[in-house]
């Protein structure tokens, strides 16, 4: 029973960190149709940057985080203007191939910049200490993530359905020349829910950081976690997204915590699994 | 184009590849264990590049069908079975089933799943390599084999010398079959699909076996570069069945250019060649200059560097005909 709620807890807290990086990519992906193998390089950099400013100059957590996202996006938008803007109608092979390139490119220099070692980034005291939730203690920075991730799945749901910028968004997909017709800066739009993706993936790599390690070759390491999650939920949804996360953690934790010498075989036979049986993703658009 | 002047072109790239390789032998003594690695990963790209490339899927998986040629072989060796040639066989049947099945998975899919599906193919059997060590060796490797002599006479010795001369031999037969087969009304068939499936299916051709096949037979060649590699090397280990051996043969058919036999010959030798200087200075550096290439693909030469030298070409000899006037 112990076991069981322990492993509840560790694969509820590491879906939620995997939700807030992946959900992103699966924004970026369903709504403007880019395959960004380079989503996990964003998250690298946002860890280094939240690293380097709580652990080297003493900033504090909070301001680390802040520092990381707007760091991130000052990074991500001058690329999305300049490599991104060319690849939005080019084929799917074309995608991979460039954002392949910008990964290796971002651990070549981070690395270059920053040195080949792990980056940790310190916990304040308060996330540090275990909250006794009545039934079983929980250390605070695990139920933080779960916030944070439930908080981020209610303000992209509201941000999408509910608001003017949603409905330009929405309409800028659907048909995006009709949408200019009509007045709708879809440069603007996509360049705006670019700098969302990438400031939330830049959160994610830094409050995931417990359940994924910065380090120097992350962004390789990680690139088909991300991008299972977000094949396996279907690109552009936000249940579907949440559903993989817990769904592909849920396995994952289980598994490391039963059979722990079959390593990552069953994430990805449940991959093969789930991706055969759904080829569109859990709620994945019909095309 | 009539059918003897293709046939001539035919021999004469054979006889250039030949050539070159024979060059590499002679100006590079000291590293023929190196140069044999070249052309096991050169048929692992050959082999991607018939799926990429004519048929238009795309793979991050292709170390699957590499890997289980090279386990197949490496297996059969430790076991008893030594002859190179037959080895070769074994690898190229082992890589030709892994073909089915993983062709069978992944046409399940299209666009990203299926590349998700390609990936995790060959992690889940990175996972399976490594947890059956009592057969696979783990993550020490399999090792342990010592292949007879190649026809009873040419042992395999310390500088490779055999090991190189027949990988080269292999390399040139693969090709002339694969130039055949990418000819053929089958090859036909694959190029069409890539471009337009719509119409291939209204002219009554079932897309599926057709994929399926294509798959066997880069199966087949990817498994022959496995058994190769592990004849030469002696030892097969997890790397040769894992993302990262896939990731880097796309590169390198990018490189060279996709859906040309040569554009995937020239990849492999300029990427290893490049990686083998560059790497040995900084590995950070090579990620570096091999994610700017990248990018100057896409953006510059969608069609690889064969494909700009055909472009080239093309223009030179239009200018010379345009001055002749």
């Amino acid at each position: 029973m112990q076991t069981a709620l322990s492993i509840a807890m560790d694969a509820l807290a590491y879906g939620m960190a995997l939700f807030i990086i992946c959900i992103g990519l699966s924004l970026t992906m369903g709504l403007m149709r880019v395959v960004n193998l380079a989503h996990g390089a964003f998250a690298m950099i946002g860890g280094y940057i939240a690293s380097f400013a709580a652990r080297d100059l003493g900033l504090g957590y909070g301001f680390g985080i802040v520092l990381a996202m707007i760091g991130t996006v000052i990074i991500a938008v001058p690329l999305e203007r300049l490599l991104y803007r060319r690849i939005y109608d080019r084929s799917e092979l074309s995608q991979v191939l460039m954002t392949i390139g910008i990964t290796f490119c971002v651990i070549g220099i981070t690395n270059y910049f920053f040195g080949p070692t792990l980056k940790t980034i310190p916990l304040p005291a308060e996330l540090a200490r275990s909250v006794d939730l009545g039934f079983r203690s929980i250390a605070g920075h695990r139920l933080f993530v779960i916030a944070s991730g439930l908080v981020v799945a209610g303000g992209l749901w509201f941000l999408i359905e509910r608001t003017g910028f949603g409905i330009h968004l929405r309409a800028a997909v659907e048909n995006a020349p009709m949408a200019r017709t009509l007045g709708i800066r879809t440069e603007i739009i996509y360049a705006a829910s670019f700098a969302l993706a990438i400031g939330l993936a830049a959160f994610g790599g830094v409050v995931g950081a417990e359940f994924l390690p910065i380090e120097p070759y992350y962004a390789l390491r990680y690139m088909v976690t991300f991008l299972v999650v977000v094949s396996v939920g279907g690109a552009g949804s936000i249940p579907g997204a949440l559903a993989a996360c817990l769904l592909l953690s849920a396995i994952d934790v289980t598994a490391r915590y039963l059979v722990p010498d079959f390593g990552n075989f069953f994430f990805y036979l449940a991959v093969i699994l789930v991706v055969c049986a759904f080829p569109r993703g859990l709620m994945g658009r019909a095309q | 184009m009539p059918p003897g002047r293709t046939l001539g072109r035919d021999l004469l790239g054979l006889a250039l590849i030949a050539l070159a390789g024979l060059a590499g032998y002679w100006l590079f003594p000291d590293n023929l264990a190196f140069l044999t690695r070249v052309i096991s990963v050169a048929l692992l790209v050959l082999s991607l590049d018939l799926i990429v490339g004519y048929c238009g899927i795309a793979s991050l998986g292709q170390g699957a069908l590499y890997g289980a040629g090279a386990y197949a072989a490496g297996i059969a060796c430790v076991h008893g079975i030594t002859d190179p040639v037959l080895l070769i066989l074994i690898g190229a049947a082992a890589g030709a089933v892994m073909g089915i099945l993983m062709g069978a998975i992944m046409l399940r899919a299209h666009g990203l799943p299926q590349l998700v599906l390609s990936i995790a193919i060959v992690q889940l059997l990175h996972e399976a390599a490594n947890k059956a060590s009592s057969i696979t060796g783990g993550s020490d490797g399999l090792s342990g084999m010592s292949p007879a002599p190649l026809f009873g006479i040419f042992e395999f010795d310390l500088w490779g010398r055999s090991a190189y001369l027949f990988g080269l031999g292999l390399l040139l037969i693969v090709f002339a079959v694969l130039r055949f087969v990418t000819r053929s009304p089958f090859g036909m068939v694959c190029r069409g699909l890539k471009e337009d499936p719509l119409r291939i299916s209204a002219l009554g051709i079932y897309a599926f076996p057709v994929l399926l096949k294509m798959f066997v037979i880069s199966g087949a060649v990817a498994g022959m570069g496995g058994a190769l590699a592990a004849i030469a090397t002696q030892v097969v280990g997890l790397d040769s069945v894992s993302f990262e051996i896939s990731a880097n043969a796309l590169v390198m058919l990018v490189l060279g250019g996709i859906g040309h036999l040569y554009g995937a010959l020239i990849g492999t030798v300029i990427f290893m060649a490049l990686e083998h200087v560059v790497a040995a200075i900084n590995p950070f550096h090579w990620m570096t200059l091999v994610g700017a290439v990248l990018i100057a693909i896409v953006l510059f030469a969608p069609r690889g560097l064969s494909g700009t030298l055909d472009e080239l070409a093309r223009l030179l000899t239009r200018d010379r005909w345009g001055a002749g006037r």
